[in-house]
């Protein structure tokens, strides 16, 4: 009889951890799906009732949210603006920083230590610093309020990581393989495509997804260099200024919202591994 | 014009190196030797130098000029920033961000990552806290805007929060959270919890895997407690990367812009430093003092620099 009761004790023992923990997890999820639902709930019901009615019949869900922000609100010309930024913004930086990071890993130079100190350094620079001397710069070459702008300056902002992710990578690459290359008499360059870039896949893959998120939900450098013109804003800039405009139209707000998180949600569910490889690998970062 | 962006920009990118191993091709190979590294790093050093390095200088310069940047006015905007009321309020409430944020993450990310350690799910739970992270702090803002919603007391609640506590505590009077003064920077402060934790919780989880099992087992078999293991020994273990985690929390407490930006803009003694800088540069206009502010900021950020900077160096020679 006591025996029969071991698994039951050891579970009863285990309850306030599932207890916790399975609490914990509902807090996290229960906000977002609160923004799902009522994004899919008729306009009349949503101020009147809270989103948790809507889950027990009679069920009442419409389109016509979506279909109202993206025509009215112009959050589908936000959505390309948005990629017009952030695919360039991300193959820039990607490039640039794998060109460094081959040369801080795998060539030797005076100042080489200095140079990475002040790399390292960066990562932590507040963008705030930057902000009014570069505003200056883009004006003055005509930039400010164009894509170009926010795609320099993402590449500026993002290179401290990426060089510093890159390198370490790089850096911990067996050194006999690349020495036997260079006996072999191979040039640098061919090193680097043959070599090093097929060597470096799953890094450069987690700083792409980095690189990526940062831009597509950045606020601040957007706000900033390409500001809120429906033209050129991308959708963190507009739903920032829907929700000052929209005030209490919550069914429209978080369909806005939600457009905007489906991109990044895709890419997360899709490329988690290599996001949370990247976070582990550049843990360092301040 | 997109596709012309997307293969124009890569190809001049791919087209420098090759340009320049074809031109060092052409030099003897000592001269190979000095200019190649330089030639590789070049494009990435301009990036650094035209859009973090010279605008930082410039930005110090600029906090000791007036609001045109026209004459020099000293200490002014120190003075400024250090003594102004909304400016006082943006100082407390960046204290406030930084010890709850970085309390709270870490305290999380430490705590779900003991828990998860523990279950079957993990994997599925730890997506679930992770999740917020490819979120944009300005999702994130309606998101939680509207679980703060308020209605006065009787009418029905469409904001999660009171709806709940107004079910559950009987008597309980709804709350305007991010207007009331002693709930709003908390409420603001919980948002960022909510993205953050995940990070934490990664990291966290990944040098908790790292202890041994043995060692813990052997604990246990000696007569330890739960609380005992993990005060004793997971604690110590864990507590270079707690640091590293928490100085990565602290910069983001310190830089806290997006949260507030979207659902307070800083009304209600909500403001902080970074929306105080993007006030006077947008509002105001005045570049002096919105660079004293920014200088301000990087100040409170040095000494991680520096810390950083050490790890870094202890790490290369362990290499």
């Amino acid at each position: 009889m006591a025996q029969a009761l071991q698994p039951l004790r050891a579970t009863l023992r285990r309850a306030p951890l599932h207890v916790v923990l399975l609490g914990l997890c509902a807090l996290w999820l229960v906000p977002t799906v609160g923004l799902l639902i009522s994004s899919f709930r008729p306009p009349r019901l949503v101020p009147v009732s809270g989103w948790w009615t809507a889950l027990v019949p009679p069920y009442q869900f419409t389109l016509q949210n979506y279909r109202q922000v993206l025509d009215a609100y112009s959050m589908g010309r936000s959505f390309l603006n948005s990629l017009f930024i952030t695919i360039p913004a991300t193959i820039i930086p990607v490039i640039v920083a794998a060109y460094a990071a081959y040369a801080f890993a795998w060539m030797r130079f005076r100042g080489q230590e200095v140079l990475f100190t002040i790399v390292v350094g960066s990562l932590v620079i507040p963008l705030q610093m930057t902000l009014i001397p570069v505003l200056r710069l883009f004006t003055a070459l005509g930039l400010a309020g164009t894509f170009p702008a926010v795609w320099l300056a993402h590449t500026g902002y993002g290179l401290p990581f990426a060089i510093y992710l890159l390198r370490n990578f790089l850096g911990a690459l067996p050194r006999d393989l690349l020495e036997s290359a260079a006996i072999d008499g191979a040039a640098p360059l061919t090193v680097f495509v043959r070599l090093i870039l097929p060597l470096s896949v799953p890094a450069i893959a987690s700083l792409v997804i980095f690189q990526f998120l940062w831009v597509w939900n950045d606020l601040l450098v957007a706000l900033i260099y390409v500001g809120g013109a429906p033209q050129v804003a991308p959708m963190t800039v507009t739903v920032s200024h829907l929700v000052s405009s929209l005030g209490q139209n919550w069914q429209l707000l978080t369909a806005a919202a939600f457009i905007s998180m489906v991109l990044p949600l895709a890419v997360f569910f899709s490329l988690q591994q290599f996001f949370v490889r990247g976070i582990l690998a550049g843990a360092v970062k301040g | 014009m997109g596709l012309l962006v997307a293969v124009g920009v890569p190809a001049i990118q791919i087209g420098y190196v090759i340009l320049v191993e074809h031109l060092l091709s052409l030099l003897p190979a000592r001269t190979q030797r000095t200019l190649r590294p330089g030639l590789w790093l070049a494009p990435a050093l301009a990036f650094l130098a035209t859009f973090l390095i010279y605008p930082a200088v410039y930005t110090v310069y600029l906090s000791v000029l007036d609001a045109r940047s026209a004459a020099f006015v000293g200490v002014r905007n120190y003075v400024f920033a250090f003594t102004n009321r909304e400016m006082l309020i943006a100082l407390r409430n960046n204290l406030l961000w930084l010890v709850c944020f970085t309390g709270l993450t870490v305290g999380a990310g430490l705590l779900l990552a003991v828990l998860t350690d523990r279950v079957r799910y993990e994997a599925a739970a730890k997506s679930i806290i992770f999740l917020p992270m490819a979120i944009s702090f300005v999702a994130a803002s309606v998101i939680w805007k509207f679980v703060y919603e308020f209605r006065p007391a009787g009418a029905p609640q469409i904001g999660v929060l009171n709806a709940a506590l107004t079910a559950l505590l009987p008597g309980f009077r709804p709350v305007a959270w991010l207007v009331n003064l002693l709930t709003n920077n908390l409420a603001l402060i919980a948002v960022g919890v909510w993205v953050w934790t995940g990070f934490c919780l990664v990291i966290l989880s990944a040098a908790l895997k790292g202890i041994p099992a043995e060692l813990l087992e052997a604990a246990r078999v000696d007569g330890a407690t739960e609380w005992q293991v993990f005060r004793r020994l997971v604690l110590p273990t864990l507590s270079p990367t707690i640091a590293v985690v928490a100085t990565t929390m602290v910069i983001f407490a310190l830089k806290a812009f997006d949260v507030v930006y979207v659902m307070t803009n800083g009304n209600f003694n909500t403001e902080v430093i970074a929306n105080r800088m993007y006030k006077e540069m947008f509002t105001s206009r005045d570049f002096g003092r919105a660079s004293a502010i920014a200088v301000l900021l990087f100040g409170a950020t040095v000494p991680i620099m520096i810390a950083n900077i050490r790890r870094f160096r202890q790490q290369e020679a362990i290499r």
